[in-house]
């Protein structure tokens, strides 16, 4: 396959980026779109130009760490997919691809497709916790879950960090990835001790991070790699309501 | 002759832990608010750590190389972990976990440090679902069980295919609480280039902050290298991209003696090799083995398609050479049985190089069952084919998922095609039983270090491990050294040590940036990884090995004449940190040839050709390598052997039997 990419080249946090365009040769439909990544690097370093810099671990999909706007959709064209996970079969020889960091106030650019996503750990850091050390913990079977909540937690659960939903919002809206947190609890006996508090501080720290609120558009959920569903945002909605009225 | 002292707590087997936690020398609260500790890592074994440290006081800071804590790759981990529960009265008890852990290892691990992992195992699972951890339930509401390969019981507890993210979250945000509070200090997208010894002691480390390029001087009273495995050695493997070996190697040219560097464990079902861009490999859980039949066909060279192949034309090797255990045998026996397949000319798809995984057999069983519960007892086979499809789409639809957009093929229509791929270390730092390594004030925790697994790790014990490190163990042995230091002040990182470090570090990057070479580092990575594939992996032999170690020093030559590092140091510069892991790892692969050669006998994942039964097993040579493997580093290239005896004293060791 012969491709167009036009790619956003980012010094640094400081300096104006721009989208470049590169031509490459000889993709194969094996290979996954971060292996494309690699080959146009490996050219770049030939030509002793500098490698675009993208994020990346496990190049599985659960680690949350590779982030590209796709043709304008995070993560690229395959549903419930993360880009480490996109294959080039997903693209026509000849296409044109255009590729660019994630867009949000509360994500900074740091260079070329990364972005600072340190504010997602401040919001955890802010409540998405149960307060118990360890040691404190009784037998785990005293705790008789039903299956149904457990399970409902688990969806919740899966959230893998990635900020896809915040990436599609036109708010900016962090709701999705707060209430996967907040839901995951809420629906636990473990969490229930501090569900007030959770929510108020986390949505709090949302608010201080620059992240806008939820207006329905459900953009989050189709994006999102894991199918984390719309209606933990109503739990937790439901849960700062309560906690507020509580209050 | 031997300078290592395991420190294992005198007393029968079963009292050993009990007695040492009652006895260990404790460090005052007010006491542990000066004591400052460094951990490297957020894994399991890390955040465990740093979580549970700064609960109890201690001053910690904590550093990994991505942008969160949370994506460490223990986040990958899928089927499952180990507890001694018994919660499905199926005869589990500390001791069999124990006995299984130590037989699964090939008789190759230490008694008193496997006997306390099976004693906490227990409570890891209690500390996790206190924290929220949803693992899988049943009906009424407890929690559920399933098995993984070379036991006997049902005691790995699971969430979904996501264990290993869902226990990560759990101890991430056990972390995060602490660092709400103040009390661990986070600092991401850090890496870890060396540590610092003062008096003969780790007092510190340089990290390198990846975004603005600038080297840190940060103090501790102790370091905690929990930093993971080094399967990325072979470049080709189940890890992130950015796992390495560089914490822990540094460590070991600066006095860590390192354990058992050749036992790597390559996991035999994982999706194969499609062509020369292949960045990594991703792995098929080893639950998939409850219900895939593994085969070949008959006929070398077969060129026809898995399913035109009639029955009695399919070779099911497993079943055939290993009728006891047949499709769930351990890993070690797995991987080796379909190389010799392969080897020998019945391998399939385009390479050859891969087997198949059918579940056609699982789709009429499971199909079968369910029509029977339905009451549809005249079903067709058509009928019964689509019920047992959705029976195990509910077991393994994520796993069948990820299969097809890798491949392109739908795994429910054709058998899945597999092949080993190297996947995780069972070597590492040497460590006592307090974990530290032999530098004090050095810990090494989680896949980092030597442990628990001697030759073989079974499935589902390295997250056990890693939560037992960080949750139950550490928090009680590092009294014992840190107890000795509260009257050290903390010692001003402009003391000279860590100016001379830092330089050295700086010196390796310049020297590195101004190669300015021709190759990428990803050529060279990819050359030393083919180099221990060959030669250091499933088979090795004496003649290889001996190849292997000269391939490696050359290349690693080349490597420092040659390679090309783009752009500069004071920035983000990608290529800068992988050049500096592929350095680390050029060094680390001789030493894994090296201990490979040396010991000649065959145990768990090290598999010496010369050394088999007449029906190509494993034959190990208990009277003379009974021991765990330390090297001690003496030059680039040069090492001393040291032994330490492994003293087994309830379990007898005999030949691991599958047949
Ligand atoms: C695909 C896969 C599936 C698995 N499935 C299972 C399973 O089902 N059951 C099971 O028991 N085990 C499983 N394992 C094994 C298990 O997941 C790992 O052994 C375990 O999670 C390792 O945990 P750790 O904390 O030691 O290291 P890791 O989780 O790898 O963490 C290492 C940490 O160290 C940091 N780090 C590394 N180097 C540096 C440096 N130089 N400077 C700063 N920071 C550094 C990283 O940023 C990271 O935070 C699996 C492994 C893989 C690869
Ligand atoms: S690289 Fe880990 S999710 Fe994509």
């Amino acid at each position: 396959m012969n491709l167009t990419l036009k790619i956003w080249r980012q010094k640094n946090s400081k300096e104006e980026g721009k989208l470049v365009t590169y031509q490459v040769d000889g993709i194969s439909k094996e290979m996954s779109f971060l292996e494309m990544f690699d080959v146009l690097n490996e050219r770049l370093v030939a030509k002793n130009e500098e490698p675009i810099a993208f994020d990346h671990d496990c190049r599985e999909g659960i680690c949350g760490m590779c982030s590209m706007h796709i043709n304008g959709r995070p993560h690229g064209p395959w549903t419930r997919t993360t880009v480490c996970q996109l294959h080039m079969r997903a693209f026509e020889d000849g296409e044109t691809i255009v590729i660019e960091p994630w867009r949000a106030k509360g994500f900074p650019v740091i260079k070329d497709l990364m972005v600072d996503r340190s504010a997602f750990d401040r919001i955890m850091a802010a409540g998405g916790f149960v307060s118990v050390n360890t040691g404190n913990a009784q037998d785990a079977n005293c705790l008789p879950v039903p299956k149904a909540d457990a399970d409902e937690s688990f969806s919740a659960a899966a959230c893998i960090g990635c900020g896809a939903c915040v990436a599609s919002c036109k708010n900016s809206s962090a709701m999705l990835f707060v209430s996967a947190k907040v839901s995951q609890m809420a629906l636990l006996p473990q969490g229930k001790v501090e569900r007030k508090d959770r929510v108020m501080n986390m949505v709090k720290q949302m608010d201080v991070e620059g992240f806008g609120n939820c207006t329905n558009t459900g953009s989050c959920e189709s994006v999102c790699p894991k199918g984390i569903s719309l209606h933990h945002i109503a739990r937790m909605n439901r849960e700062y309501l309560l906690a507020n009225i509580t209050e | 002759m031997t300078k290592l002292n395991s420190k294992i707590p005198d007393g029968p087997l079963e009292t050993k832990w009990t007695k040492y936690k009652s006895t260990v020398p404790l460090v005052n609260p007010s006491n542990k608010r000066n004591i400052e500790i460094i951990v490297v890592g957020s894994g399991l074994a890390g955040a465990s750590a740093a979580a549970s440290l700064a609960e109890l006081g201690y001053k910690v800071k904590c550093f990994c190389f991505q942008d969160s804590p949370r994506r460490a790759h223990s986040i990958a981990a899928q089927g499952g972990i180990n507890a001694a529960k018994n919660y499905q009265n199926d005869g589990d008890s500390v001791y069999r976990l124990f006995y299984d852990t130590i037989k699964g290892g090939d008789y190759r691990a230490r008694e008193g440090n496997v006997h306390r992992l099976a004693e906490v195992s227990s409570a890891i699972i209690d500390q996790c679902v206190a924290q929220g951890v949803p693992f899988a339930r049943e009906y009424g509401g407890y929690l559920d069980n399933r098995s993984f390969g070379g036991t006997q019981v049902q005691r790995t507890f699971y969430a979904a295919g996501q264990t290993g993210q869902q226990l990560l979250l759990g101890a991430y945000s056990a972390l995060s609480r602490q660092i709400g509070k103040g009390s661990v200090e986070m600092h991401t997208r850090h890496e870890m280039l060396d540590v610092v010894i003062i008096d003969g002691k780790a007092r510190g480390i340089i990290a390198r902050d990846l975004i603005s390029g600038k080297l840190e001087r940060h103090f501790g009273h102790a370091v905690l290298l929990c930093t993971g495995g080094y399967g990325n050695v072979f470049y080709l493997s189940t890890n992130a991209m950015g796992c390495n070996a560089t914490a822990i190697w540094k460590a070991h040219k600066k006095g860590a003696f390192f354990g058992n560097p050749c036992y790597t464990q390559i996991h035999p079902t994982c999706i194969p090799v499609a062509g020369d861009h292949q960045s990594k490999l991703t792995l098929m859980s080893e639950s998939l083995r409850n219900d895939g039949r593994i085969w070949v066909p008959k006929k070398q060279g077969e060129a026809r398609k898995a399913n035109e192949i009639p029955e009695d034309e399919r070779d099911y090797y497993l079943e055939r050479r290993y009728p006891a255990f047949g499709n769930l045998v351990p890993r070690d026996v797995a991987s080796r049985a379909a190389k010799e397949r392969c080897d020998a000319g019945y391998g399939v798809g385009v390479s050859k190089m891969a087997v198949y995984l059918d579940f056609a057999f699982a789709y009429e069983r499971y199909g079968k069952t369910k029509a029977n519960q339905l009451g549809l007892h005249t079903a067709s086979g058509a009928e019964i084919l689509k019920l047992g499809k959705a029976e195990v789409a509910e077991k393994y639809g994520n796993l069948f998922e990820m299969y097809e957009k890798i491949t392109g093929e739908n795994p429910y229509e054709v058998p899945m095609r597999i092949y080993p791929a190297a996947h995780y270390v069972m070597g590492g730092l040497w460590v006592d039983y307090d974990l530290m390594t032999t530098v004090p004030g050095m810990y090494a925790l989680g896949e980092a270090n030597f442990s628990d697994h001697g030759a073989n790790r079974l499935g589902a014990s390295a997250l056990m491990q890693g939560l037992a490190d960080g949750y139950f163990v550490i928090p009680y042995t590092i009294g014992t050294y840190l107890s000795q230091d509260i009257r050290t002040k903390a010692i001003s990182t402009d003391h000279e040590a860590f100016a001379e470090t830092e330089k050295k570090i700086q010196e390796q990057i310049d020297r590195l940036m101004n190669i300015k070479g021709a190759r990428s580092v990803d050529h060279f990575h990819k050359r030393l990884g083919k180099i221990m594939w060959d030669k250091c992996g499933m088979a090795r032999n004496e003649k290889g090995l001996a190849e292997a170690i000269g391939e490696i020093k050359a290349l690693r030559e080349e490597f420092w004449k040659d390679v090309r590092i783009p752009g500069g140091q004071n920035e983000l510069n990608a290529e800068l940190e992988k050049a500096i892991r592929v350095a680390d790892f050029l060094e680390l692969g001789e030493l894994m040839c090296k201990d490979a050669l040396h010991r000649k006998e065959s145990c768990g994942g090290h598999f010496r050709e010369e050394y088999q039964t007449e029906e190509g097993e494993a034959k190990r040579d208990d009277d003379n390598f009974t021991y765990a493997a330390a090297w001690e580093f003496k030059n680039v290239g040069e090492w001393e052997l040291n032994k330490e005896d492994l003293n087994y004293q309830v379990v007898h060791p005999s030949q691991r039997s599958y047949k």
